[in-house]
């Protein structure tokens, strides 16, 4: 009997992790906030940071948790994914999130957060050269998305279109 | 130094006390637009991380209905009206008097959208009135937009502006619930009033407790 022993690495908002083959990551309930999932196929590795801000520069406290901001978690999960032994130059990408949840006729910086934040992961992959296979951003819908080390595929499911495959 | 670490017991009880007044108002509107007896709950106010916070209504994927709109004036933040599917149905099937209405099932009727944003428009008017009676601040909402979607990806919305200065937010959660439904956990209603970081200091000073 083959067990199935594969397990669910679950990130939450702001936050960043890694999973291995046979193992699956996942985070839950994006809407505004990106999911930039960075992987290694033939390594069967995978890092996923939960963005919720573009800039680090937007940044008011004391510390900063790197793991927010496009322009510092993108960088930060490289080198975590560097120090597991994956060479940079092998990393793709698969993103999803940044939805526009409410329409408003405000303008308000804030409440075009979603696009922001897409455009701000898209410019931070180019500048560390990593290429992006797939995406599913935008959109007015909150998605969970998890991605199968395994077979590099990246579920996405929303509330009222099911579940996809990028 | 931000204003998280200086709050003391007593800005706390001033807190409640906003939770208490905004969400009473909303309460009794409810009750009469609905002709039911509606009750709610002492509120409650914590700081707690961002992903404490998704665990609020059922998790960061239990779907909700969610009406959210922008304070803006002397004192800024977010406000929320979460309620779980049912019960939102629920309630616009009482309004519009059609049993079949159904958020789960989209595209819904536009009768039964606009009721619910009405409903949303009533609520938040009366909780944010009340507010601005109690403090003597000047506030303005933004028309209220209404979503039904995962409660994590409405939520994390409102924590955009606090998420600048930090991973935690203090969060005024008043619930309220239909009498006859008892308080059980899939039919509460919440109103959320996150205020900006730099609007806390406007608020204790408006209420002297600075």
């Amino acid at each position: 009997m083959i067990m199935n022993t594969s397990t669910v690495v679950k990130v939450g908002i702001a936050q960043m992790d890694i999973a291995k083959s046979p193992d699956t990551i996942r985070t839950s309930g994006l809407g505004s906030c990106v999911g930039v999932v960075l992987y290694d196929e033939t390594k069967e590795i995978a890092g996923l940071v939960h963005i919720m801000l573009p800039d680090s520069k937007l940044g008011r406290g004391n510390s900063i948790n790197v793991a927010k901001f496009a322009d510092t978690g993108i960088p930060a999960m490289v080198e975590q994914l560097k120090k597991e032994g994956v060479h940079s130059f092998k990393l793709k990408a698969k993103i999803a999130g940044g939805a526009q949840m409410f329409q408003f006729t405000s303008n308000r910086d804030s409440m075009r957060i979603g696009p922001r934040n897409v455009e701000a992961v898209k410019e931070q992959l180019k500048k560390l050269s990593i290429p992006i296979v797939s995406e599913d951003t935008g959109g007015s819908s909150g998605r969970t998305i998890e991605f199968d080390t395994l077979t590099s595929v990246l579920h996405i499911r929303t509330v009222n279109q099911g579940v996809k495959e990028i | 130094m931000t204003i998280y670490n200086k709050i003391t017991s007593l800005h706390l009880d001033v807190l409640k006390e906003i939770g208490n007044i905004g969400a009473a108002h909303a309460a009794t509107a409810l009750s009469d637009l609905l002709s039911t007896k509606i009750d709610m709950r002492v509120p409650k106010v914590e700081m707690v991380s961002f992903n404490e916070m998704m665990e609020f209504v059922g998790g960061a994927e239990s779907v909700v209905t969610g009406i959210y709109l922008r304070i803006e004036g002397d004192a800024e933040g977010g406000m929320f009206f979460i309620l779980p599917v049912e019960q939102a149905n629920h309630f616009i099937q009482k309004l519009i008097h059609d049993e079949s209405f159904d958020f789960r099932n989209p595209p819904v009727s536009e009768l039964g959208q606009s009721a619910m944003q009405e409903l949303g428009n009533i609520l938040s008017g009366s909780y944010l009135s009340a507010l601005s009676d109690f403090t003597g601040l000047k506030i303005y909402p933004t028309p209220p937009a209404l979503t039904v979607d995962m409660f994590g990806a409405i939520i994390s919305f409102g924590l955009v502006e606090v998420s600048q200065i930090s991973d935690h937010v203090i969060v005024i959660d008043t619930t309220i619930f239909e009498e006859h439904m008892g308080d059980s956990e899939t039919v509460r209603g919440h109103f959320f009033l996150l205020p900006d970081p730099d609007s806390f200091e406007t608020i204790f000073r408006s209420l002297g407790v600075s």
